[in-house]
């Protein structure tokens, strides 16, 4: 048995007297690329949608924001702090970033060859935009360009 | 999240989603997924626990190889805890879901966060 997140969000909005969150329903099986070459000589890109941002930066604001946040992949985890909406979910990733975003362990796989390359930047963004058209219109655009300036091979995506 | 992997997919870029809520990603359906059943917040392992890390990892890279087969979901085998009490506790409506109120001003981490972006932007001459 798994939890049920959308049940008890959708409860917990109601209680809240907060709008009904939409979730997304995927209508279709999904597009499918293969890999074209083995993860060993592959370039990996990463999305974390847990509102990782490095000291620094600007942090997330919590009414829909659809901005991104370029991670580089040499970043200590110490740098990397974190706002978003769900925070009581974030109690342990603000002490170990690696439980949601794992930066430390994909340079690991780096170095033992399980990867080709990590890219040099890893991304983050904030989950929970009630809009998906601006999911669709400005995160999503901004995404693709990002992971398209890597020059990644593959992405491994970690939603919080 | 299954919105931008199937929209990455669909240009090309191979995707694999590694996820702890297991209901919301079967419902958006993107092309490969490891589930880790953990509770949210450690999709990528279990904190300052190095080798459970890098073997989620190295589970989630052997997945992203494998799979053939679109929209599949791979389950990985490893348990939170011994008891399965943390599971009725996140998934009760009353529990510790905590919805921060939705504004539009950065929301930091530290104090000292929101002074270096300040110092940062300023640097950075913001246009």
């Amino acid at each position: 048995m798994t939890v049920m997140y959308i049940a008890s969000i959708t409860e917990r909005y109601k209680s809240l007297g907060y709008a009904p969150y939409r979730w997304f329903y995927a209508e279709g099986p999904p597009a499918f690329q293969p890999l074209r070459k083995p993860l060993s000589e592959s370039r990996l890109g990463v999305l974390s949608t847990s509102g990782a941002y490095v000291v620094g930066q600007v942090a997330y604001y919590y009414k829909d924001d659809t901005s991104i946040r370029a991670i580089p992949n040499d970043t200590p985890t110490g740098q990397i702090h974190f706002s978003h909406i769900t925070e009581n979910y974030l109690e342990n990733p603000r002490k170990d970033p690696n439980c949601i975003i794992p930066i430390d362990t994909l340079r690991a796989a780096e170095a033992d060859g399980a990867i080709g390359e990590l890219a040099p930047q890893l991304f983050s963004c904030m989950g929970g935009v009630y809009s998906q058209r601006r999911v669709h219109e400005e995160m999503i655009p901004a995404l693709y360009e990002g992971f398209r300036s890597q020059a990644v091979d593959v992405a491994l995506l970690v939603p919080m | 999240m299954s919105l931008i992997a199937r929209f990455l997919e669909a240009q090309g870029i191979p995707t694999l989603c590694l996820a702890s809520a297991f209901d919301i990603i079967e419902a958006g359906n993107p092309p490969r997924v490891v589930f880790l059943d953990y509770p949210l917040g450690h999709a990528a392992g279990k904190p300052f626990d190095h080798e459970n890390q890098r073997l989620v990892l190295r589970d989630a890279l052997d997945a992203f190889e494998a799979i053939g087969e679109p929209g599949s979901i791979v389950r990985l085998r490893y348990r939170w805890s011994d008891s399965d009490n943390w599971k009725s506790q996140i998934g009760n409506p009353s529990g510790n879901d905590v919805r921060a109120p939705r504004g539009t001003e950065p929301v930091y981490q530290t104090e000292a966060d929101r002074k270096a972006a300040e110092r940062s932007s300023g640097a950075h001459s913001p246009t």
